[in-house]
């Protein structure tokens, strides 16, 4: 009796992924996101420095010129190694953060559209409120409560972006449960945990899946954000953001400190927004035909 | 007319009072709560901390103390600062101004700037500059704006030397000239979002317009295309981006908070920063209300001016 997602259909599922194939983006997005992840977590291994090893004859050498393929930093640290290193820490964060989001979002949102009433209302509105503050604002201001460190740091990213997925999960919902299927569910006398997690979640899915890609970018994002103004990740520990922490200060002398880390923010970031594009355009059955 | 602006201002109110509770929720979450300020630092006994307590009416019920602190903040009591002593309001009202200057210099010139890419990019629908544009809006969409802010720095300051690197003015100098060269590198960094999401916006909008009806009977009776467009098309397509001054509102107000600690740029997001790493709470909460009201009242005139403006949203 479970309804098939739109995907499951092994012609449907061929079209979806030969739409996607054929986005250019969304395949740059997965091949760069695939490399970076790979680069991240084996890379360290094959490289001849060590992220923490300080050399301090070798202070501020530039990219390009020695040993030191993308130089040094301003204590001798081989920057290749720590944007690696930080790179892990980096898109661990905005997957686990994203993961974390999108499960109470997709809680409070099926419950909400499920339920609707005045339960419903109540969590929408709760949802409308927090998005009155400015992310970053909301952010700053529970980080600061808190003991920074990698934990607490991606529970607060999670805290501030699972309302967009509460909302656009309470829409489907909504208008999922009027659907003959979910009727029928009812009808048949499945309880409502199983018509949610059965029946209407995985129609949703879709959209669902737009919205954790780009989630994923926005919370390596706010993780970047939050370490450079020096309340997320804190050092000794490299995270792309709190590599540009003192950055600033050498812009002058060592550019490059700045310049490196922000590009590898960039290029993951885009990234995810290209795949998240791809997948909404390849998931959308309207564009079949096209 | 009258009976959805009063529905439209009734949410709002709704609204204003979770957000409310949300805040009050927060203040009640820093470690100490309310009364971290006298726990820290100083070397206060118990006695005296319950003391403080009791006068300050914390052993009470929390939805007494909510309902007090709501009558404080309604009536402008939003505390006083740690750090001088000074009102809360008094404090965030006097880093304001360098605030709302960067960000309308910045959405003006996204307005300006995003609309035309959007409209050119409706226009020419999947031409070369559209493409370009599209992909574009998404890179700038993606870069960290603090990041955008050092290399902007290490380019028009450092290596070019051009601009300054920081500050509202030069001491000393208050001249108009001084003023606009600090101001053309912060603005326009907190423009590059800005301009990526009113360009698609736009784009949208022109797209839902250019394939109504009256465009078509307009092109029927032999109206020249430039006509169609800039007097059909784009006044119609205009109207729906009021709503978005108040969809991105939250956006820019985090924008800015980054845009100012690059540029040392003396608003209320480096007032922000400054008072957490004081831990001066008062002024942390009384921001943090702030601006989630602005955001909240931006977005209900918003919609209001909408629907002032366009005669189909009556019936709504």
């Amino acid at each position: 009796m479970s309804a098939a997602a739109p995907a499951a259909a092994p012609t449907a599922g061929l079209r979806v992924l030969e739409r996607f194939r054929r986005h250019r983006l969304a395949m740059f997005g997965a091949v760069t996101i695939a490399t970076l992840t790979l680069a991240c977590f084996l890379g360290p291994f094959l490289l001849p420095f060590d992220d923490t090893y300080i050399d301090i004859m070798q202070r501020f050498a530039a990219p390009f010129g020695g040993a030191h393929i993308l130089g040094t930093d301003e204590l001798g640290r081989d920057m290749l190694a720590r944007i690696l290193m930080g790179g892990r820490v980096s898109l661990l964060v905005g997957f686990v953060a994203m993961a974390i989001g999108m499960a109470v979002g997709i809680l409070v949102g099926a419950v909400a559209g499920y339920y609707g009433g005045l339960v419903g209302t109540a969590l929408m509105r709760f949802v409308d409120a927090v998005l009155c503050f400015p992310a970053i604002f909301l952010l700053l201001a529970l980080a600061a409560l808190v003991e920074p460190g990698l934990t607490s740091i991606t529970l607060l990213i999670a805290a501030t972006a699972w309302m967009d997925v509460a909302r656009i999960v309470e829409g489907q919902i909504r208008s999922l449960r009027e659907r003959d299927f979910a009727v029928a569910a009812e009808v048949l006398g499945a309880t409502d945990r199983y018509i949610i997690l059965r029946e209407l979640v995985p129609n949703a899915v879709a959209p669902i899946v737009v919205a954790a890609t780009l989630n994923v970018a926005r919370a390596i994002l706010l993780e970047s954000y939050v370490s450079f103004l020096g309340y997320g990740i804190q050092p000794p520990v490299p995270s792309w953001g709190n590599m540009l922490n003192n950055a600033q200060i050498y812009l002058t002398s060592a550019p490059w400190l700045a310049i490196l880390p922000g590009i590898a923010i960039t290029l993951a970031v885009t990234s995810f927004n290209f795949l998240g594009d791809g997948l909404r355009d390849a998931l959308d059955p309207r564009m079949d035909g096209r | 007319m009258i009976s959805y602006l009063v529905r439209r201002l009734g949410q709002a109110v709704l609204l204003l009072l979770i957000v409310s509770m949300v805040g009050f929720a927060i203040l009640y979450l820093a470690p100490g709560g309310p009364l971290s300020q006298f726990a820290a630092g100083t070397d206060m006994s118990q006695e005296d901390l319950d003391r403080i307590a009791e006068q300050l009416g914390l052993n009470r019920p929390l939805p007494v103390q909510y309902a007090e602190w709501l009558l404080r903040m309604l009536t402008g009591d939003w505390g006083r600062s740690y750090r001088d002593g000074e009102p809360v309001l008094y404090v965030i009202g006097s880093h304001l101004g360098a605030t709302l200057q960067l960000m309308l210099t910045a959405t003006l010139l996204a307005i300006m700037i995003g609309c035309w890419i959007g409209i050119l990019g409706a226009i020419r629908r999947y031409s070369i500059f559209d493409t370009l544009a599209t992909v574009g809006a998404m890179v700038a969409l993606s870069i960290p704006t603090f990041w955008f802010g050092l290399v902007a720095i290490y380019v028009f300051s450092v290596e070019l030397e051009w601009l300054p690197s920081g500050n509202r003015e030069t001491v000393g100098d208050g001249s108009l000239l001084d003023l606009l060269r600090h101001l053309i590198l912060p603005a326009s960094v907190l423009a590059l979002v800005e301009t990526a999401i009113w360009s698609r916006f736009m784009r949208s909008s022109m797209l839902d317009v250019v394939n109504q009806d009256y465009i078509r009977t307009a092109r029927a009776k032999g109206l020249p295309e430039w006509q169609v467009l800039a007097g059909h098309a784009m006044r119609n397509a205009a109207l729906p981006m009021i709503t978005v001054v108040g969809l991105q509102l939250p956006t820019l107000l985090g924008g800015a908070l980054v845009t100012e600690t690059v540029f040392t740029w003396p608003g209320m997001g480096r007032l922000f920063l400054d008072s957490i790493s004081y831990r001066d709470y008062p002024v942390v909460m009384g921001i943090l209300m702030f601006s989630a009201t602005m955001v909240l009242v931006g977005s209900l005139l918003a919609d209001m001016l909408y629907a002032v403006a366009d005669p189909r949203i009556r019936l709504g």
